[in-house]
């Protein structure tokens, strides 16, 4: 038992920390990507700037998605020995496939992307930057196609009996593209874009609050604004389209999400609320048959409520549930009033922004990362007690063999590990930002790569 | 189970060699950004040590990949030995993954402070990091050379937390954290020049006695106390040519490095890292978890592959990617070849 709360709470620490990053990397990909095009197309030097400015920033970022990610993989083996072996014909597929098809893509051509500016011509770095870009997407679908393999599996069949049991694949895309694999991806990709675009957001509405590179900050601007409000607003599109995947495929999860405990009856929606799980109660602010009718267009419909399903196969934390569920939907709201305001304010005034509408923006790029954390804890939460939906329960998968001690072990130094991390890469990060933009003028008058003294000489 | 064969051999025959392909190539390609970051502190002056990281800084990266390709190969091809063999390593499986993460951090964030203490500090953890790195994977190495008490059912009859540190693992790490460190000192050569260059012509002929009397060391212990580790040699003499040729492929390196002939030097030490993990292979096959307990409870290539139909999914899989991975892997060097050279976006 304490294995495995410990194993848990392991996995929910590393992959929580992992999740940070990629998002991240994958929405600034697509910001360097727009902005290298738009040098390409107009041959500005700003723009320029821009793309070497961020992607000194997402070298940072890059590199911890990289190293924690390789925990991630290596963890399935080490603490969950037995979802290995119950899953590896299915998921380890995706797993290699991601590594091969599109790990390898973006850490090949990263070097060149960090490294080439002066080696390269800006249509091969710009090549680079789109198959570093690419390769991030693609890792996303693999990661994504296994996890939803575990919410909706299918495409499989399995084999043995009892712990000897493990499903064994039959047909490649079925499990490829399972009931809630396209719509997730869907949704974390633009939740992906959206951290991107924010954070571009928040560094450049922080340069115009010091007034430091006014011009090219409200370039940037320009280009972030419009990506964050296209992608806000089709979050809404795909956020429906997986709930209502969740309401054919894992009803007792979208129960839990809006604390609908009646077995058979319509079932209203909150906005806020309390669950009290064990009377099933929900205090709050709610939309009589909202649920319904977000379903079925019908507010008298009736949907699957907790108390249809026995108590061993529903999610033991419905509040947790609820709330991660609801604070994701209530940033995604947010999100779209303010990529609707700033873009309207950006287009209209340029760099005459009030003090305080810039502090907001400042703070901004949190809530997308927020949204992103609280998706995936209501998303796995809301799984539980399985680990594999309705085929293997999360207290019969995890290793046998591993020590209480381990585990405890592993955990304190994953912790003590990822804190000082973290804390490196706040400092560094501010850092950087505060050191500002190397701008073209100022690195004109240093030697170029053809003239560069040759280190044989000094 | 019955399995489909491909050009006369069966696909969980086929899918081991893909995995020690792959482990192979993790091996040869960071083995050299390992070894030469074993070397970092022996360099004095600051612009020896930017050097010797941007030597390596655009591929380090790419050289890990073929770490999670294969972790990921093994996962999907033999998922109990990854769920085995990852569950009862688990110490140093962890330490490898934390060595691993600050020795990433120690490339990324040393140059970008100015300050001494900051960047001797980085410093420090490169080079003992890379060290580190270098001997776990030695220490796994040894340890399924050496076999499990691994009852039936898979069950793990050792116990406690540093198992995995016996006499045979702890030379076999240090005759890796050797072989790498000669394989990086010639990378390193292929890179530098000047000063720097002459210092790490001699770092290499150390490394090479280094390296000589470690695996000595480890195969006079292997063949005495671990008589399974033979029996290959003796029902098919033929096969110990390969170790005698990695050992030939080493003798040749002092030679070659007097001759500044780094390329040659950098093919025989990739030559040698190549037919040690063969003669790993020779070893182990059809086996790929050893019990020490009973034959019986051994996990094989057969009893623990995947499925015919997922294998040979991913033996598609393997054949569209390799071509991929290799031109871009090709394609990084190509663009960084020959010389350092800094300029604003180095290290």
């Amino acid at each position: 038992m304490t294995v495995e709360i410990l194993a848990r709470i392991q996995f929910a620490f590393t992959v929580a920390f992992h999740y940070i990053y990629p998002p991240l990397s994958i929405g600034l990909g697509l910001v360097m990507v727009v902005f290298e095009t738009r040098y390409l197309m107009t041959r500005d030097q700003e723009y320029r700037d821009l793309a070497k400015f961020w992607t000194k920033i997402f070298a940072l970022i890059f590199g911890i998605g990289v190293v924690t990610g390789i925990v991630m993989e290596f963890e399935f083996g080490t603490n969950w020995s037995t979802y290995s072996e119950y899953v590896g014909d299915i998921f380890g597929s995706a797993l290699a496939a991601e590594g091969i098809f599109a790990f390898a893509l973006e850490s090949g051509f990263l070097g060149i992307l960090l490294f080439g500016w002066n080696r390269v011509s800006p249509v091969v770095h710009w090549i680079s930057t789109v198959g570093v870009f690419l390769g991030s997407m693609f890792s996303a679908v693999w990661i994504v196609v296994a996890n939803s393999w575990q919410q909706t599996p299918a495409g499989f069949r399995i084999v043995g009996e009892g712990l000897h049991a493990r499903a064994e694949i039959t047909d490649f895309w079925a499990m490829v593209f399972n009931p809630s694999s396209m719509d997730r991806l869907m949704h974390v990709w633009i939740g992906a874009f959206l951290s991107g675009a924010f954070l571009v957001i928040s560094v450049h509405a922080y340069y115009l609050l010091k007034k430091r590179y006014v011009a090219i900050s409200v370039r940037a601007l320009k280009i972030a604004f419009p990506i964050a409000l296209l992608f806000s607003l089709s979050q809404l599109f795909t956020g429906h389209r997986s709930a209502d995947g969740v309401s054919v495929n894992q009803p007792a999860k979208l129960a839990a999400m809006e604390g609908h405990f009646k077995a058979d009856a319509p079932a209203d929606m909150y906005i806020m609320g309390w669950v009290d799980a064990s009377s099933g109660h929900v205090d709050g602010l709610r939309l009589p048959g909202g649920l319904s009718f977000l379903l079925y267009a019908d507010r008298e419909k009736k949907v699957k409520g907790l108390d249809a399903f026995p108590k061993t196969d529903i999610p033991s934390q419905v509040n947790a549930v609820f709330q991660f569920y609801h604070l994701m939907v209530a940033i995604g709201m947010l999100l779209i009033l303010l990529s609707i305001w700033g873009t309207w304010r950006v287009f209209s005034k340029g760099a005459r922004q009030p003090r305080w509408m810039l502090v907001i923006f400042m703070l901004s790029a949190l809530l997308p990362q927020i949204a992103n954390q609280a998706g995936w804890f209501a998303a796995e939460m809301g799984r539980q007690p399985w680990v594999v939906y309705g085929l293997l329960r999360t207290t019969d998968a995890f290793s046998q063999r591993v020590s209480e001690n381990q585990l405890v072990f592993s955990l304190l130094l994953f912790f003590f590990v990822y804190l000082i991390l973290f804390l490196l890469f706040v400092y560094l990060f501010n850092k950087k930002v505060r050191h500002g933009m190397l701008l073209e003028e100022a690195t004109d008058s240093r030697p170029k790569q053809d003239t560069m003294a040759n280190w044989k000489n000094i | 189970m019955q399995y489909d064969t491909f050009l006369g051999l069966d696909y969980p025959t086929w899918w081991f060699l893909v995995v020690g392909g792959l482990f192979s190539g993790y091996a040869l390609l960071d083995g050299f950004d390992l070894g030469a970051g074993a070397w970092h502190l022996t360099f004095k002056k600051e612009s020896s040590r930017r050097i010797a990281l941007n030597a390596i800084g655009p591929v380090w990266d790419g050289n890990e990949v073929w770490l999670v390709i294969g972790g990921g190969a093994l996962f999907t091809g033999f998922p109990p030995v990854y769920a085995t063999l990852l569950s009862m390593m688990y110490t140093p499986f962890i330490l490898f993954l934390v060595t691993l993460i600050f020795r990433a951090i120690a490339i990324e964030f040393r140059s970008k402070e100015p300050m001494l203490w900051w960047r001797r500090l980085w410093d420090i953890v490169y080079a003992v990091s890379s060290m580190l790195l270098s001997v776990l994977l030695g220490v796994v190495l040894g340890n399924v050379l050496q076999g499990f008490p691994i009852g039936d059912d898979k069950k793990y009859l050792g116990n406690g937390f540093w198992d995995f540190l016996t006499p045979f693992p702890i030379m076999v790490g240090i005759t890796a954290l050797s072989l790498f460190m000669t394989h990086g000192a010639i990378y390193l050569l292929l890179k530098t020049d000047g000063r720097l260059y002459a210092r790490i012509t001699v770092s290499l002929k150390r490394s090479i006695t280094f390296f000589l009397v470690s695996f000595f060391i480890t195969s006079l212990y292997a063949v005495i106390m671990i008589p399974k580790l033979v029996v290959v040699f003796k029902s098919n003499p033929i096969s110990i040519l390969i170790p005698a040729a990695a050992i030939f492929a080493v003798l040749n390196l002092p030679r070659l490095a007097a001759k500044r002939k780094y390329r040659q030097a950098f093919f025989f030490s990739s030559i040698t890292i190549l037919l040690i993990f063969m003669t790993a292979a020779l070893n182990l096959f059809p086996n790929l978890i050893v019990s020490t307990l009973d034959e019986s409870y051994n996990l094989t290539v057969f009893n623990a592959a995947s499925s015919n139909k997922s294998l040979g999914i991913m033996l598609i899989m393997a054949a569209i990617g390799t071509p991929l991975v290799l031109t871009y892997t090709f394609f990084v060097y190509y663009t960084f070849r020959g010389k350092v050279q800094m300029d604003e976006n180095s290290y």
